[in-house]
């Protein structure tokens, strides 16, 4: 299966079996436990995620190699956090030699072009032994994200419980129980100008994918797509690590993640050709087509 | 295997590190001179004078301007090979060979120093200092495949060598500074990090999610561009990285 939501061999909606898990995640607890139990078993001796930085929500990249360090990363924090800069550093500095990596759709294009044309990237391209995929529509830099939760929802950001982006929102949820909603068309202006050219939606290029479009509140749909997630996945539902429900039966299912996939490759395709008239007689670079 | 292809080494003012990240491919090189590959020239490796006939150059280093016999050897290797590879951010780019000016011992009237696409036409680039084995690796088999293989094979290898080639078409000047170029300025940053993980000197880290490069550190090798998923990603190639590596691997078993 391609297209639009890339090649998968699984596609189910799922969440993990553990409490503490549950609790922190942002969704399932997909991301987590997979890493968690990928690192009990040996299968990776540290995962790069996405930690806490050194201003409340702004995350930094960061090599977790116990359970414990894994458990502080959970959650969707919605400003960059540069995942492959540390790729090539955690099989040095770190000494990894089986490494976990989380990211978004554009860093696991990334990881396979990196392993594909190692540049940079000695030793790197055999060291990759789990690649989780998270979907995403758009980011934001850290400004952007905090001037919406400041300015447009007037909460201070070390207020913050959780942010999430759903149902046509953007919410933001305080310590104190307090919940804000943003509209999106509020928060279009802010994004990551370099998402507008982004033609995956739901991380096509990684071992496994998972996001919480499709499911119902509390589960995460995720795609099995390569040989190795395939092989990783199966020993984590042997082991009780998820509970998971057949796609086909939740609602809204699979038409909405193909709808939204579709609408944001569409629309981004759209910023792509226009690029190529941009000025007069100028073009803006296109880089599907080369790296002139 | 009887249709092998021919492979030089051309070494030119580059400081061998290339040749040695070609070695450090260790039994996979082996694999490539047993089954895909003869080596028909190289100072250090096959004794040999001048430069043969040959299908695939690989060519390390600058060209010295002032020293005849580089610009004499480089112009040969052009008319000699099927396929010219500049391996490295010395015969890419110039790379640290840029900063020289002469004065250093036993020539010192050696001061000009040229990436080789400046002399002659370059069909394939491995920026980078020092180059990476992997990608040296993927490139010779992609050469052979290329050269020697099926219809299919053959076009696979036309695919994943084309951005390379494009890079070669591209200019001999790189810089941490192309980032900003020609990714930021274009609005085309997505902030994976990939740029900071390939510089060899670590001159580029993130703020706020965007490159950051110190360009006093910057030795311009070339290798953050070619290896930012903004500068080319080429979705007939890359979204099949698992049958790619899958075949590269069986080759070289
Ligand atoms: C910018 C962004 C946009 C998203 N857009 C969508 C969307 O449109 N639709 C959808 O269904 N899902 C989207 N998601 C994914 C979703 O919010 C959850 O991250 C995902 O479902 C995983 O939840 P979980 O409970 O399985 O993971 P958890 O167990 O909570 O773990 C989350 C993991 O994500 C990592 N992470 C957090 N923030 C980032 C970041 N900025 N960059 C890289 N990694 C990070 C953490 O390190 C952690 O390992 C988006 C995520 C991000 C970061
Ligand atoms: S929209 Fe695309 S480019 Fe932007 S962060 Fe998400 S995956 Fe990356
Ligand atoms: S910034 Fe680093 S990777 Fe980029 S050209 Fe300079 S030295 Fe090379
Ligand atoms: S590799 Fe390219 S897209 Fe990624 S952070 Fe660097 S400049 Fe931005």
């Amino acid at each position: 299966m391609a297209g639009e939501l890339g090649k998968y061999k699984l596609c189910v909606s799922a969440r993990s079996t553990d409490k503490a898990i549950l609790k922190r995640a942002q969704d399932g607890g997909i991301v987590t436990q997979l890493f968690k139990f990928a690192l009990e078993e040996g299968i990776i001796d540290g995962a790069i995620v996405a930690g806490p930085g050194d201003e409340p929500w702004r995350p930094r990249p960061f090599i977790a190699t116990t359970v414990e360090e894994l458990m502080t990363s959970s959650g969707t924090k919605y400003n960059i956090s540069p995942q492959v800069s540390w790729i090539k550093e955690a099989t040095r500095s770190f000494g990894l030699d089986k490494i976990g990596i989380v990211g978004t759709p554009c860093q696991m294009q990334a990881v396979r072009k990196g392993q594909l044309y190692p540049v940079g990237l000695r030793d790197v391209d055999d060291k990759i032994k789990l690649a989780i995929g998270i979907f995403c529509m758009e980011n934001f830099s850290y400004q952007s994200i905090k001037q919406l939760v400041e300015d447009h929802a007037a909460m201070k950001m070390e207020a913050v419980r959780k942010m999430e982006i759903g149902k046509g929102k953007f919410w933001v949820y305080g310590q104190r129980g307090q919940v804000v909603q943003l509209p999106l068309k509020v928060t279009h202006k802010y994004e990551q100008p370099g998402c507008h050219v982004c033609l995956d939606y739901v991380a096509n290029l990684a071992d496994v994918s998972t996001g919480s479009v499709g499911s119902p509140d509390g589960w995460s749909t995720v795609f099995v797509r390569t040989r190795n997630g395939d092989d990783i996945w199966s020993k984590a539902i042997a082991a009780g690590c998820f509970e998971t429900k057949p796609i086909e039966q939740v609602k809204p299912g699979l038409e909405l993640v193909t709808k939204l996939a579709t609408e944001k490759i569409t629309k981004n395709q759209k910023t792509v050709e226009e690029r190529a008239k941009f000025g007069v007689n100028k073009a803006l670079r296109n880089p599907y087509l080369g790296p002139k | 295997m009887a249709d092998k292809i021919t492979v030089g080494h051309v070494h030119m003012s580059g400081c061998t590190g290339c040749l040695v990240s070609l070695a450090d491919n260790y039994g996979g090189l082996l694999t490539i001179l047993d089954k895909y590959a003869d080596l028909v020239y190289g100072l250090t490796l096959a004794d040999v004078r001048h430069i043969p006939k040959m299908d695939v150059a690989l060519v390390e280093g600058s060209v010295c301007i002032q020293d005849k016999l580089s610009v004499q050897e480089i112009k040969e290797t052009r008319e000699k090979a099927a396929v010219v590879v500049a391996v490295g951010g010395c015969a890419c780019y110039g790379n640290i060979t840029r900063f020289a000016r002469g004065g250093q011992p036993n020539q010192p009237q050696h001061e000009s120093y040229l990436p080789i696409g400046d002399l002659i036409k370059v069909d394939v680039y491995i920026p980078g200092c020092a180059p990476c084995p992997q990608l040296i690796r993927n490139v010779c088999v992609m050469a052979y495949l290329l050269l020697k293989g099926n219809k299919d094979q053959q076009e696979l290898a036309k695919k994943y060598l084309a951005p390379l080639m494009q890079l070669a078409e591209r200019g001999t000047e790189a810089c941490g500074c192309d980032l900003m170029y020609d990714v930021v300025n274009q609005g085309l940053c997505m902030g994976c990090g990939s740029c900071a993980a390939a510089c060899p000197v670590r001159a580029i880290t993130h703020e706020y999610g965007k490159p950051n490069v110190n360009r006093e550190m910057c030795i311009k090798c070339g290798a953050c561009y070619a290896q930012c998923p903004r500068s080319f990603f080429n979705f007939d190639v890359v979204p099949e990285f698992e049958a790619i590596m899958d075949a590269i691997g069986a080759a070289l078993k």
